[in-house]
């Protein structure tokens, strides 16, 4: 549901119901002072909304105190964890992250303009609303879901089918091939990061949707009009018209992508190990909360711990910052155009 | 001259991607929609059976090996769920009044708008940690309180979303006439304006609904589990996603089959809600 | 009761420009159309029109909005095939070819007929690529050939002077009359058969205007070209034959100075006069 401009006045209008002085007679009974309250409980609450993110960072970094103080920036590089010893690192966390992200956007993206691409042109009208219903209800599973589904159905095919022959074409390869190296475990940082492409398609599908199909049906008319096919009229006129759209779509998925925790927690092994091989286990900063921080013992532990989460809520706040002003540009850039 | 005919060759290579990169594109869909398909045919076959056992309904969770049900886990969930939605939603309908009733371009209607998409995408388990943080550390235990706090936070953004987009929806000569008739603003909104967008109101919430009912990352810091009967949310309460979590984690036969049950029962729970949500909404528009 | 005076000016140009035997001998048929008939789903937009399009002249449909003049303009490329609901039935002859029947790739009847709309659509990319856009399909030009193609697409649509020291810059950075100028370019590069025009100035300032016409003229001594126009006076100044549509059938159609001056049916003169539309 996207949104709708507003005609802009209301704003005037409503200064002008609270400037009238005396309100007629028959609205006596309304009065001037719940206008005036009810006015100033909404702006309280949009003030709270407004607040949540910068009360989540401020306390994030208050509960971090600890670490941030013994390791300041060297948190981010140091691949120790050991809650005995009481040495951390945010290193290994922070790559299983990226990587399983990474992983999903490689995965995610092509197949999102696929489907995208399915929809907006090739798509009998008839078919077009429920199978992009269909496609969101992907959205709609819970993440939990994903995860034991991906555990004790996916794993299992993965790791009998898939990993080997991945491990005997493309582990060979030199260079590129270590990334493929390595028992078949089934679970492990390349599990979670299919996984992980799985539940983004449904998010970046519908933004690139919803943006090709805001391109004007002229201009697709003048590419068909030289003798264009549909694959290059949305190759080289639809998609660059809606390229900032469609990396907003992008950016929000990976947004997505680097915060979710149960459906990589089942699947990602939890081992605090920093491995070239995609097939190994490892771990990411959402997972690793996920299984200790009930059980951690120590403040430099939960400080740690805090740190982690301090860090993951930066780079998707600041990546979802990203996807929310590229789309708002092209708002902008729509409203513009004739 | 070019050669415009079926035998000039750059043609027919064009034709030939064309009809191969539409063919990709269907593959594409059938990709995603074949990941649909496994996922709830695998829900439905491991727990289905489940699902139709009456005592998954009134039993409690069991220690392993022993019989039992989800009884106090599929309370705890609707005490969460239904105070997390308690909490959210006037919170969120009230910011989204002002957002699209009274601050429509001012820094503060501009400045939420933006921040509260970012909370709506914004990684739960965060969430869950805030409030571990500001509540759960403060008064020394895990409750449903806490559970359904987090969850309440999770709500907000989507209903203050839909609400800002379905007041913006209603038109302005409905406000006029209103105003016309000499009804103070307050009175307009509430009684007109709230009533035009009922509906599109009404599915927001239940998109909320949706999407905390399968949330366990925010109840990981906060409610934590109960293996008992218990209806007092300021004790650890039990809930169906932790417990899934627990048991399917664990390697216990019996333990994962009733994982299997709570997984079909909340994926029951949420694409009903989500289906209901999309009717309503296409009733309205 | 006497002629009413025409409502137009004839310019000295058009008058010399036309083709010598337009107002004897028959000129030659690009396309003929023989009871051609259009649906937008049940409604049934274009009656029965038959019609001949003379070749290398500018033919002009005119008539009220919703008469079917853009319809029968894009049954002729068969922009309709985009769209699932709309059909047309009967014949368009091109060289002896049924383009509506023919079974022949619609893209490859595209780069014979070239058309240019409404609004400039200028593609997201240089003003080069634009020009090259449609040539890349049917021809794989080294790049000096391609300069030049795009050179001579552009002086024949009187924009070079103004855009060749910026062919790299985006087609948006023009002003609306050269935007549609480029679309022009664009449309001629892949040297069609026949040029559409759908109401090609509507969008355009007046001097805009006026150069588009004047290059209409200087077109038409290589392609067919057919205009839609809701100015008459812009008909006038333009074409060599006139067509007259209302509510989808085609009324009248000849040389435009006999609809201008003397229309032989009294809806034709009801319009021109503009009792009406």
């Amino acid at each position: 549901m996207s949104a709708v401009p507003g005609s802009g006045t209301d704003y005037g209008f409503a200064m002008t119901v609270q400037r009238n002085g005396a309100p007629p007679p028959r609205a006596a009974a309304g009065g001037r002072w719940q206008d005036a309250a009810f006015a100033w409980l909404t702006r309280l609450f949009a003030l709270v909304v407004f607040s949540i993110l910068a009360a989540i960072l401020v306390s994030l970094v208050l509960g971090s105190t600890q670490s941030l103080d013994k390791y300041g920036f060297s948190f981010l590089w140091r691949d120790d964890w050991n809650p005995v010893k009481e040495e951390f690192g945010a290193l290994v966390p922070i790559y299983g992250t990226l990587v399983t992200s990474l992983i999903a956007m490689l995965v995610g993206v092509p197949v999102s303009f696929g489907i995208a691409l399915f929809l907006t042109e090739l798509s009998p009208t008839w078919l077009k609303r429920p199978l992009g219903t269909a496609i969101e209800l992907l959205a709609a599973i819970p993440s939990i879901i994903y995860g034991m589904w991906g555990l004790f159905v996916f794993v299992p095919v993965f790791q009998l089918h898939i990993q080997p022959l991945l491990i005997n074409t493309l582990g060979k390869v030199p260079g590129a091939g270590r990334l493929f190296e390595g028992p078949p475990l089934g679970i492990g940082m390349l599990t979670a990061g299919l996984i992980l492409s799985i539940m983004v398609i449904p998010f970046i599908t519908a933004v690139m949707r919803d943006v090709f199909e805001l391109v004007p049906p002229l201009l697709k008319e003048s590419a068909y009009a030289l003798g264009g096919t549909t694959w290059e009229v949305v190759w080289r006129v639809v998609l660059p018209y809606t390229k900032i759209g469609v990396i907003g779509g992008i950016m929000l998925g990976l947004g997505r992508a680097l915060g979710e925790t149960m459906a990589v927690t089942f699947v990602i092994g939890n081992a605090h190990r920093l491995s070239a091989s995609l097939m190994q286990p490892g771990n990411s900063i959402a997972s690793a909360l996920a299984n200790e921080f009930t059980e951690a013992v120590g403040d430099l532990y939960f400080s740690s711990l805090i740190e982690l989460g301090l860090i993951l809520f930066v780079i998707t706040s600041i990546v979802l910052a990203l996807s929310k002003l590229l789309l708002m540009g092209l708002a902008r850039q729509e409203g513009t155009r004739t | 001259m070019s050669d415009i005919s079926a035998a000039n060759p750059l043609y027919r290579a064009r034709k030939r991607r064309n009809v191969l990169m539409l063919a990709v594109s269907a593959v594409a869909l059938a990709f995603g929609l074949f990941w649909l398909v496994w996922i709830l045919a695998t829900l439905l076959y491991e727990g289905g059976s489940a699902l139709l056992r009456v005592s998954l309904y009134y039993q409690m969770t069991p220690p392993p090996g022993a019989d039992g049900g989800l009884a106090n886990a599929i309370v705890g969930s609707l005490l969460m769920v239904g105070a997390g939605t308690l909490i959210g939603t006037p919170v969120g309908i009230l910011a989204g009044t002002y957002l699209a009733e009274y601050g429509r371009s001012g820094w503060l209607a501009s400045g939420t708008r933006f921040l509260n998409d970012i909370l709506l995408s914004a990684p739960s388990i965060v969430i869950g940690l805030f409030v571990y943080s500001v509540y759960v550390a403060q008064v020394g235990h895990f409750s449903g309180w806490a559970g359904s706090l987090a969850l309440g936070l999770l709500v907000i953004p989507v209903v203050v979303r839909t609400t800002d987009d379905m007041l913006k929806l209603v038109p302005d000569s409905l406000r006029e006439a209103a105003a016309a008739l000499g009804c103070p603003q307050w009175k307009m909104i509430v009684m007109v304006t709230y009533r035009a967008a009922r509906a599109g109101i009404v599915t927001g919430i239940l998109l909320a609904v949706a999407r905390i009912s399968g949330e366990t990352a925010p109840l990981l810091f906060t409610s934590l589990n109960n293996q008992f009967w218990s209806l007092d949310m300021n004790r650890p309460m039990a809930n169906l996603p932790i417990v899934i979590f627990q048991f399917a984690m664990s390697p216990y036969e019996d333990w994962q089959r009733l994982a299997w049950g709570g997984a079909a029962l909340i994926t029951l729970a949420v694409l009903a809600l989500n289906i209901a949500a999309r009717v309503l909404f296409r009733k309205t528009v | 009761m006497e002629t009413p005076t025409p409502v137009l000016r004839h310019t000295g140009s058009r008058a010399e420009s036309r083709a010598p035997g337009a107002s004897t001998a028959k000129p030659k048929s690009k396309l003929e159309v023989r009871g051609l008939q259009f649906y937008y789903g049940a409604y049934h937009a274009l009656k029965n029109i038959t019609m001949d399009i003379p070749e290398r002249m500018v033919t002009a449909f005119i008539g009220p909005s919703g008469c079917g003049k853009s319809t029968i303009l894009r049954t002729f490329n068969k922009m309709y095939a985009l769209y699932p609901d709309q059909r047309a039935e009967g014949q368009i002859l091109m060289d002896g070819e049924n383009l509506v029947e023919s079974k022949r790739d619609v893209s490859l009847i595209r780069a014979r007929i070239g058309m240019v709309f409404q609004r400039p659509t200028p593609f997201p990319m240089s003003i080069y690529d634009n020009i090259a856009f449609g040539v890349r399909l049917f021809d794989r030009l080294m790049k000096r050939d391609m300069d030049e193609r795009v050179k001579w697409a552009l002086t024949r649509a009187a924009l070079w002077d103004e855009v060749k020291d910026k062919l790299h810059q985006n087609g948006n950075s023009l002003s609306g009359g050269q935007q549609q100028r480029l679309c022009i370019a664009r449309g001629i590069a892949i040297k069609p058969e026949v040029l559409l025009l759908d109401e090609p100035c509507s969008a355009l300032d007046p001097i805009s205007t006026a150069k588009i016409e004047e290059l209409i003229h200087e077109l038409k001594s290589d392609y067919t070209v057919v205009i839609v126009t809701h100015n008459m006076q812009q008909a006038a100044r333009v074409s060599d034959y006139t067509a007259y549509m209302y509510l989808g059938e085609l009324i009248e159609h000849g040389v435009t100075d006999q609809i201008f001056i003397k229309p032989q049916k009294k809806e034709t003169e009801d319009y021109i006069t503009g009792r009406f539309g």
